[in-house]
């Protein structure tokens, strides 16, 4: 089968985001950027699932200017077979997105999308929803365990209180959860192959989507610090200061 | 400017956070009405009809909603949106899973998270892990939107609403439900707790997580974990606070032997009081906790324990 994984570029996990001076965003510039670190599992999902024969073509696609690129390159050094690239430098949202994916699904007809449940930068956890609901395919989010059984999936997800299996109808929709899988590291070799895989770039103006913005962004601003408290001595004092001082035990 | 509130719930009790999140709703609109969406479910809609505020409780009570299936339950909020201006959850697991579905079916944009309301069509939302806060404009006609229970104060519950049984049934027929290996706890939960306790990469090992729970018992309060805790094995993933885990602000917030990383601190940073056991002076955790001491777990948690 062929599986669909949708990745997307975002500032490193490890770096700390600014606020830019005028509120009107995030300071990105000059920011180490690096693929989604849940993209990254979808990725290793769809790698593991062509290694264990039940996949057979890994198709890496980002949306966004030449420089998510990079991402697919690296997609494509941890295994995935080809890429796509549409292509568009406005900074689309998620239902945007969803619209724009359910294209390439409707070309390529892949028996599984496998996303990331959320970017670590706006944090929406809504793009494999909304897709699921434009291609009208069942979705197993926030997903732990995946495993193909004929001509549905199990997939086991990490609900509120431990964990659900739900089995969903080919094709379908997953998004992954952190304990999914480790990624591996892509190897040199893998890294000099993957630049000769193929990568096509579509316009996204080509796909005849409206793309308007449905949301203002109306300001980003820093959160509000919480001041350092004080350091006590020992545990005496700390039970002292939460009865006496901060009153949250009695 | 009429307001759809579905409820968050187990089938048997509706979960305190949708009073914060009706809260949440009361700042958008005046007309708010609550669904329920389940199976065998009546005394969910016993409590939400006692629930502030509220003028009406809709209530499909049917076997294929039982699980509350994304699929399902998307169709039934679809088919029920045109009378609402606002279509409102919590952003628990089951609201993050059928929320975008429901937006993407009506062709309008999601707010997620929210934890503010400025007016009707505008929210604050954090973004980057917490790092950065967004106030966004919906310009859709429809605003879908779930809402982070922690900036908001719940409603009281002396209401009574009426409630109204509905017949729809929507089987999108395309997924099931297995089954369910939920965590037997009689702690309370995560994200109602009024006190968390929470371990990190610093308790060595999962068993190590015993030395938490008599100082969670005495205070009545849960046990949470920070993502290194979770990705080493110690402990299962629904214990997690942080940006990819559980959002908590309960008035006492313990962290033992975490280092304090921004996803981390992305979770529990409303807490009222936060107290910090590290060994390591220089740990970000200091930078934010009200009380810190630096102290070897091993010693401090049974020393504090005995002294509660």
């Amino acid at each position: 089968m062929k599986v669909l994984v949708p990745v997307k570029r975002v500032i490193d996990y490890n770096v700390k985001v600014r606020v830019k001076a005028d509120h009107s965003n995030v300071d990105l510039a000059n920011t180490k950027m690096a693929i989604n670190p849940f993209c990254e599992i979808a990725i290793e999902e769809a790698v593991r699932l062509k290694e264990a024969g039940i996949a057979t073509e890994i198709i890496a696609i980002s949306i966004g200017d030449k420089s998510c690129q990079e991402q697919l390159r690296t997609a494509l050094a941890l295994g995935a077979d080809r890429a796509i690239q549409i292509e568009t430098d406005e900074n689309l949202e998620a239902l945007n997105i969803a619209k724009l994916l359910q294209k390439i699904v409707e070309e390529e007809k892949p028996q599984l999308v496998i996303l990331g449940k959320q970017s670590i930068d706006s944090d929406n956890n809504q793009t494999g929803q909304m897709l699921a609901a434009l291609t009208g395919m069942p979705q197993g989010t926030f997903a732990s365990v995946v495993k193909v059984d004929g001509d549905k999936v199990n997939v086991t997800r990490e609900v509120d209180g431990g964990l659900q299996t739900v089995a969903l109808n080919l094709p379908a929709i997953i998004t992954t959860d952190l304990r999914l899988n480790e990624p591996r590291y892509a190897s040199l070799p893998n890294i000099m192959k993957a630049k000769r895989k193929p990568l096509v770039i579509k316009p996204a103006a080509e796909f005849g989507i409206n793309l308007t913005a449905r949301t203002k962004l109306l300001k980003v601003t820093p959160p509000v610090q919480r001041q350092a408290g004080i350091v006590v001595s020992s545990i005496d004092e700390l039970v002292e200061k939460l009865k006496n001082e901060a009153k949250v035990i009695s | 400017m009429s307001i759809l509130v579905i409820a968050e719930h187990d089938n048997s009790i509706l979960k305190a956070e949708t009073l914060k999140t009706v809260g949440a709703a009361q700042k958008m609109g005046t007309d708010i009405t609550i669904l329920v969406v389940g199976f065998n479910c009546q005394s969910v809609v016993d409590s939400a009809s006692k629930v502030n505020g509220v003028g009406k409780v809709l209530v499909c009570d049917n076997v294929i909603y039982e699980h509350q299936l994304a699929e399902n339950v998307s169709l039934l909020v679809t088919e029920l949106a045109s009378d609402y201006e606002h279509i409102v959850a919590t952003a628990l697991t089951t609201g993050k899973n059928f929320m975008p579905r429901v937006a993407a079916l009506l062709d309008v944009a999601q707010i997620s998270d929210i934890i503010g309301v400025e007016n009707s069509d505008t929210f604050i939302r954090p973004i980057y892990a917490g790092n950065a806060i967004a106030t966004v404009q919906s310009l859709d006609n429809k605003k879908v939107i779930t809402v982070r229970t922690t900036g908001f104060d719940a409603v009281t519950t002396e209401g009574n609403a009426e409630i109204i049984a509905l017949n729809t049934v929507t089987d999108a027929g395309i997924s099931s439900h297995i089954s369910d290996e939920l965590t037997v706890s009689e702690r309370p939960d995560l994200g109602a707790a009024g006190v968390v306790i929470s371990g990190g990469r610093g308790m060595q090992n999962g068993d190590n997580f015993k030395l938490l729970e008599g100082i969670a018992d005495k205070l009545g309060g849960a046990i949470g974990a920070s993502r290194a805790a979770v990705d080493a094995g110690f402990v299962p993933n629904d214990m997690q606070v942080g940006q990819t885990g559980k959002i908590v602000a309960p008035d006492l917030y313990i962290a033992v032997g975490i280092s304090g990383a921004i996803q981390h601190l992305a979770g529990m940073k409303d807490s009222k009081v936060i107290v910090a056991i590290n060994k390591d002076p220089d740990a970000p955790i200091f930078q934010v906790a009200d009380y810190g001491i630096v102290a070897d777990l091993f010693d401090a948690l049974p020393e504090l324990e005995s002294k509660l």
